[in-house]
């Protein structure tokens, strides 16, 4: 027992020590900040666990040798190596994430305005901007990234501010760097009311952020709630097949929610089922983040192009949005396109408290959770292009 | 003297009132805290004046259009 103990700080590196001090900071942002915390805390503290030698939580085993850190093609034999491989790898996780957002998601607020599925769309030019900001800092610098074509997808995705689908598309093309965007993406997610609101102040003038939409969406019927995820799904996966996984699963989870007659389902999809799929996400991801997996230039560079990847997501909204204003009669809030990233809610209350500072009138928080509602299938879709391109 | 009626932008349940009624405003204060879609809201007031009525109190729920209160400025 005393030699184990001991054995366990003799084989501290620096590797290790810098992964828990970023668990310790993971964790600090999760629980005093309240950043994200039902991933933060659980991403963070897996850190903090897999970081400390010996402990074997993600071994593999690799013909015959047995690695501490996860190894991509080796057989799983630790307790967290195994859910990762299983949960994650196989990808269900994210998957069943999305029937959980599904059970929540209230798609009244685009029914009411169909307009804003544009606006969801458009934020995800930000995502191949990205891409191609990645596919040219790793054709520049081959030698000190390895940024080819899959990694690019991965990092693009992360300005669509989706968890689940960055995880998802990550995991089908780019699996080593799976630690790294999830990180990225979740952090940047409760980042957004600091990376949001100078970007829209920089590509609208005061009085464009004033402008006054009635507050007031038409009411929309139970026939049409219950006749969209079952109609979107057919569209959606008719036209990007490989987004099937991640549409397929949320608008289920919606039609579940909708139908009226499954809200035992629904209500088990939305909080148990999803609380249970959270915890083992987020301690998986956490558990991935070794020294050896982990420190490189590599996670850098995702770091970096990531906020490039979320802050230009903003920007295509927004233009869009000022876009749209120029044929229509009844003039939007511009800002409204910024919520076009699918961080659900954060980005639509960003766009409501900067509406109502550039004129007290304003209530624009509606207004913009059809933008972003459409994000979230706008993000899950983009990566089903991605999938079909490279996958 | 001109009147604006603060009307209720989305449904949802008043959690505080920070005025009453005679009380002077400035355009940008706090009348209310409305709670909706787990956010908690705050109700601005769209002119500097005088609430001559206030139509809500801690606890209720309110529906779109209703009204919060009125300003007569």
């Amino acid at each position: 027992m005393l030699e184990s103990f001991e054995l366990g700080f003799l084989n501290l590196t620096w590797g290790s020590v810098v992964m828990l001090v970023i668990g310790g900071v993971l964790l600090y942002l999760g629980i005093a900040k309240k950043m994200e915390p039902l991933l933060l805390v659980p991403i963070g503290f897996g850190v903090v666990l897999v970081n400390l030698p010996l402990g074997g939580l993600m071994e593999t085993i690799v013909q015959g040798e047995v690695y501490e850190a996860y190894m991509l093609g080796g057989e799983p034999a630790g307790v967290i190596s195994r859910i990762f491989r299983y949960g994650l790898a196989w990808e269900i996780i994210p998957v069943f994430i999305f029937l959980g957002l599904g059970a929540m998601t209230d798609f009244g607020p685009l029914i009411a305005n169909p307009k804003t599925l544009i606006l969801g769309a458009g934020a995800q030019f930000g995502v191949y901007f990205a891409f191609f900001a990645a596919l040219l800092i790793g054709a520049a610098l081959p030698n000190v990234v390895h940024i080819g074509i899959e990694e690019a997808c991965s990092i693009g995705i992360i300005g669509g501010a989706d968890g689940p689908t960055t995880i998802y598309l990550t995991n089908r093309l780019a699996p080593h760097f799976i630690g790294a965007t999830a990180v990225a993406a979740y952090t940047y997610m409760a980042l957004v009311p600091i990376i949001q609101p100078p970007v829209i102040k920089l590509l609208t003038s005061k009085k464009e952020r004033e402008i006054y939409m009635k507050p007031q969406l038409r009411p929309v019927s139970r026939t049409e709630k219950l006749l969209f995820p079952i109609i979107g799904a057919i569209i959606i996966i008719l036209l990007v097949p490989k987004s099937a996984p991640l549409i397929g699963m949320f608008m289920f989870g919606n039609l579940l929610k909708e139908s009226g007659v499954t809200d035992r389902l629904a209500d088990t999809a939305a909080n148990a089922f999803m609380n249970i799929l959270t915890i083992l996400l987020g301690i998986c991801v956490g558990c991935f983040m070794s020294a050896d997996t982990f420190l490189k230039v590599d996670s850098l560079i995702v770091f970096g192009l990531g906020v490039i990847a979320f802050a230009s997501s903003t920007a295509f909204g927004v233009s869009l949005a000022k876009f749209m204003n120029l044929f229509t009669k009844e003039k939007i809030n511009p800002m409204i396109g910024a919520a076009g990233v699918s961080a659900v809610p954060m980005a639509a209350r960003v766009v409501q408290k900067m509406g109502q500072q550039a004129n007290p009138r304003n209530f624009l928080l509606m207004h913009a959770m059809g933008p972003n509602i459409a994000g979230v299938i706008g993000t899950a879709t983009a990566a089903g292009i991605f999938l079909g391109m490279v996958g | 003297m001109a009147q604006e009626i603060v009307e209720v932008p989305i449904t949802g349940k008043i959690i505080s009132v920070e005025v009453k009624g005679g009380d002077a405003v400035k355009e940008g204060d706090t009348l209310c805290i409305l709670e909706s879609m787990k956010m908690e809201n705050p109700i601005l007031a769209p002119v500097a004046g005088t609430i001559s009525d206030i139509k809500v109190s801690k606890g209720d729920v309110v529906e779109t259009g209703g009204v919060i209160a009125v300003i007569e400025y």
